[in-house]
């Protein structure tokens, strides 16, 4: 078993407004090994972005709070080192992406120098040699060097986003986090983004976790993926696991749910009812009062992590081997 | 077309009035006004004494039991006289803003609809605010005279251009959506789709302008009178009462820091209301 | 740059010109007679004609309003009805107490108003915000004569620290100023707070933290360039507000400056002197708006390059707060 680069254990992050308190993410199980391509997949609202919050620590307090959990970096926990330690790590070791590109740049900034932002943070090198370094890295991201004065509006969106993209690499990072960094963009320019984060992951060599909500752009990048439903992970396993064989039944709905070119289907097979509010989950299985399989069992207790396979893994009562 | 549009402007009003209930001082300040609102209409009535009744045996007494505020070089209560001036108060404030707004909010509303008119329009309130409040005021006051009327008017020409900045920010991006090109579509006339449509949709940041301007509004014309540019004696306006205690100050302070505080009451509460709507327009973070 | 820059100047110059035929016009409208004034009951037909001829006021509107504004590219304002001294001279003896005012003020409002607006943002729902929240919203609301008054009878009457009155030495000024500075720094304070807020919602502040930035560092580098358009906004209309508002402050505190010298024109009926002097506080407004025009495209590049109006751009962070005092925010 190789070491691996990241391993979240039961994280459990809570917002409070008020008096309503919700349950973002609970008891999260996540692994990426090195150089892996991980995806996170999962509805609008599972708490997707709130764990990749977690992971960097940048989860707004208030409203938020880190309830439980072990993030596993390297060796040390993440949730346990000091801020100044925290924020040497972010930049040089981890680096997220944000999904909106259009308001992820300061407009007022150029953009040679956000990216050389990102790296007289962490190297200890001088301005020069670092806007030097900030230029090859636009030509890198497909942006010419020269334009490295200009300001974010004078960029369309998939360029602002080669920039982000940028100023995210280039310190080399271990894990690079990309929060649906394709989600806002035309179809055309999603693919031409896609590309080039393919491209810099095997050249960088750098482990990504890629949360999206589209099953398409998994399984083009992603070796692994992990389906997260209300907070926690229901299903993850390689790529063809997951995909090919889907075994849970939230899973096996989001498979029936989409639109496949080989069958002919007259209508989509939606799932019925919507994710729980995060403030009110069922107590037992969150999918639970949506699940078409579900027994007695599933109402009341929270089902644990059973591996099915080599690597693949499932959270529901159906695979249970313990007695009734 | 017309059923969704008022269904979703009523939500989003309801929704607004919901999250201002929550902010308390803001409520407190509504019930302020509601009261101030009320002694401006029955101020006459519920003053124990006449505003100019004179009393020379009872000249510059400290409040007591008997007149509450004290009475002033005159002899006169002040706090009856408080009560009276009220209503100059609300009706300068609020009679200078529900002009202000008017005339601010259908050229903001051409400015930001025809784009012809735009350039001239925001031009031409440019200049208003070229010139600063006080002295406009000051200018028309001196040349038009000193009633009342003439001064709301003014006041309420120097606010015009803040009506009408607001509100054409506001109807800009609202007629950005989509479906005003539906109703231009369908062929709706131009004074229907103004109304009827973009106005309720716009009405948000202008609501919070009103209670911000009357506050203002309120405040000009205290020192328009208090330079004795405003009201005249011996109507017992409030900024006019503060500069008859000017020469007092020394021993009966409150001749002039009463009216004073009657003028911050109205004027807070107003503050207080338009930054409680404000935050209650506000996208806030649902989680 | 250049175009942006001749853009504003073209602009700055056709206000200036708008608001002196505005106030030009107006003042045709001015009840009574100044030649029957100025010479009093006893004066004949032909002293009040050879007085009008001298004033040239028998010449028309058109011929006038050019000679007005001739003159006044030569420096020349007319000449006061009382004094015959010319405005020009009444005013420049009298501008220089405005301008101290209305700078110190300002001057005060942002060494205040800044650091605690900001304090306040980052540190929201505070008890240090709650209190300087609750302070700012007294401070907009208070007229500026009864704070004056305020300080006049706390500070002069009972305490006997500073004069009440005058103009003479430092001590003198600290009374007039203060109420003044605490009126700028309460607006200033509120306009800087929200927009902080606006600010610190964004995306890119996220960003920022994402590469591993301190918080220091965002709030100088990322927070504040970005925050300071409406600031420099609400600046701008404080020091307009006070070059015509001041009048109020000079009347507690006896300071001859510009606001009372228009004043007493006005209850003198000498109208060169009116005229004059509102045109030249307009001129003063003027220059002030076009200054804040060349700062924000100093701070905010979108506006050189974008080439856009002023309006469009400031009418979102003047939407937040009202006109004339102070955002949105």
């Amino acid at each position: 078993m190789e070491s691996s680069l990241l391993k979240i254990k039961n994280l459990s992050v809570e917002y409070t407004v008020n008096k309503y308190t919700a349950k973002a993410v609970n008891n999260l199980y996540l692994e990426i090994g090195h150089g892996e391509c991980v995806g996170l997949v999962g509805e609008t609202g599972a708490g997707k972005t709130t764990s990749a919050l977690g992971i960097m620590r940048l989860i707004p307090d208030p409203p938020g709070k880190i309830i439980s959990g072990v993030i596993e970096f390297e060796g040390e926990n993440l949730l346990e080192v000091s801020e100044k330690k925290m924020r040497s790590i972010r930049g040089s070791m981890i680096s997220m992406i944000f999904q909106d590109p259009m308001t992820s740049l300061n407009p007022i900034m150029r953009v040679g120098d956000q990216i050389m932002e990102t790296i007289l943070l962490h190297e200890n090198i001088s301005k020069v040699e670092a806007a030097v370094k900030a230029q090859r890295m636009l030509e890198m991201v497909g942006i010419p060097a020269e334009r490295y004065n200009e300001y974010p509006h004078q960029f369309s969106g998939g360029m602002k986003q080669r920039v982000v993209i940028a100023c995210a690499l280039v310190c080399n990072p271990k894990l690079l986090i990309a929060d649906e960094p394709t989600t806002a963009l035309d179809v055309t320019i999603q693919a031409q983004v896609l590309e080039l984060i393919k491209k810099l992951k095997v050249e960088f060599n750098t482990a990504m976790l890629m949360i999206t909500h589209d099953l398409g752009v998994v399984r083009d990048i992603c070796d692994k993926v992990n389906v997260m439903y209300a907070g926690s992970i229901v299903e993850s396993g390689t790529v063809e696991q997951v995909f090919d064989y889907p075994q849970h039944p939230y899973t096996q709905g989001l498979f029936k749910s989409i639109p496949d070119l080989d069958t002919d289907s007259e209508r989509l097979e939606p799932i019925l009812g919507m994710m729980p509010d995060p403030g009110n989950l069922p107590q037992g299985c969150a999918f639970a009062p949506r699940c078409s399989k579900s027994i007695e069992k599933c109402r009341t207790e929270r089902p644990d992590i059973i591996q099915l396979d080599d690597g693949h893994f499932v959270s529901c009562f159906l695979f249970s081997t313990e007695e009734e | 077309m017309k059923i969704n549009k008022t269904k979703r402007q009523n939500s989003h009003m309801q929704e607004i009035w919901r999250k201002l209930k929550i902010n308390k001082v803001a409520m407190a300040s509504l019930i302020v006004i509601i009261i101030i609102l009320f002694v401006a209409a029955f101020g006459t009535y519920l003053a124990p004494y006449h505003f100019a009744e004179q009393n020379y045996d009872k000249v510059l007494q400290y409040p007591n039991k008997i007149h509450l505020f004290g009475t002033d070089n005159f002899g006169r209560d002040i706090f009856s006289r408080i009560l009276y001036g009220c209503k100059y108060t609300v009706f300068i404030g609020f009679g200078a803003t529900i002009l202000a707004a008017a005339f601010g909010i259908v050229l903001g509303l051409l400015a930001a609809y025809y784009k012809k008119l735009d350039n001239l329009i925001m031009r031409i309130m440019d200049v208003f605010i070229g010139m600063p409040g006080m002295t406009l005021l000051i200018l028309i006051i001196a040349v038009l005279g000193t009633d009342i009327k003439i001064m709301v008017l003014a006041i309420a020409i120097s606010y015009t251009p803040t009506f009408a900045r607001v509100t054409r920010g506001a109807a800009l991006s609202v007629i950005n959506q989509e479906y005003i090109e539906a109703c231009v579509a369908i062929g709706a006339n131009s004074w229907r789709i103004l109304f009827k449509h973009v106005l309720p949709n716009s009405l948000a940041p202008v609501i919070v302008q009103f209670t911000l301007t009357a506050g203002l509004s309120i405040l000009l014309g205290a020192s328009l009178s208090f330079v004795g540019m405003g009201v005249q004696q011996p109507i017992p306006e409030w900024g006019l009462m503060v500069s008859d205690g000017r020469s007092y100050l020394r021993s009966d302070w409150y001749m002039s820091i009463i009216p004073g505080l009657a003028i911050i009451l109205v004027t807070t509460a107003l503050n207080y209301i338009g930054d409680g709507i404000r935050d209650a327009l506000d996208p806030r973070l649902n989680k | 740059m250049s175009k942006y820059f001749l853009n504003r100047f073209i602009s700055m110059i056709f206000v200036l010109l708008a608001a002196i035929i505005l106030v030009f016009t107006l003042m045709e409208f001015s009840p009574g007679d100044p030649v029957r004034l100025m010479m009093g009951e006893g004066a004949t037909e032909m002293e009040l004609a050879a007085l009008r001829e001298k004033l040239g006021l028998e010449r028309s509107y058109f011929e006038r309003l050019g000679s007005f504004i001739w003159g006044m590219v030569h420096g020349n304002l007319g000449e006061s009805y009382r004094s015959s001294i010319p405005v020009f001279d009444e005013i420049i003896s009298r501008y220089p107490i405005t301008l101290k005012l209305t700078f110190g003020s300002v001057l005060l409002g942002i060494i205040i108003g800044v650091p605690v607006g900001i304090i306040s943002a980052t540190k929201q729902y505070s008890i240090f915000d709650r209190i300087f929240t609750g302070i700012s919203l007294f401070g907009v609301s208070a007229p500026s004569f009864w704070i004056a008054m305020l300080l006049v009878l706390i500070f002069s009457v009972k305490l006997g620290w500073f004069p009440p009155t005058g103009t003479y030495s430092f001590e003198y000024w600290v009374l007039p100023v203060a109420t003044m500075g605490l009126q700028t720094s309460a607006s200033i304070m509120r306009m800087t707070r929200s927009s902080i807020l606006e600010v610190v919602r964004q995306d890119y502040i996220r960003t920022a933290r994402a590469k591993g930035q301190s918080e220091q560092k965002i709030i100088w580098k990322h927070i504040l360039p970005n925050a300071l358009i409406p600031i420099l906004t609400t600046i701008g209309i404080n020091i307009c507000s006070f070059l015509g508002g001041s009048v109020l402050v000079e009347t507690v505190f006896a300071m001859p400056g510009i606001g009372k010298y228009i004043l007493d024109c006005v209850n003198f009926k000498d109208y060169p002197c009116v005229l004059g002097g509102i045109v030249w506080i307009s001129l003063n407004c003027v220059v002030v708006t076009f200054i804040i025009d060349m700062l924000y495209a100093v701070v905010d590049p979108r506006i050189k390059s974008a080439y856009v109006s002023k309006k469009t751009q400031v009418s979102k962070p003047t939407q937040a707060e009202s006109g004339e005092r102070s955002q949105n925010a």
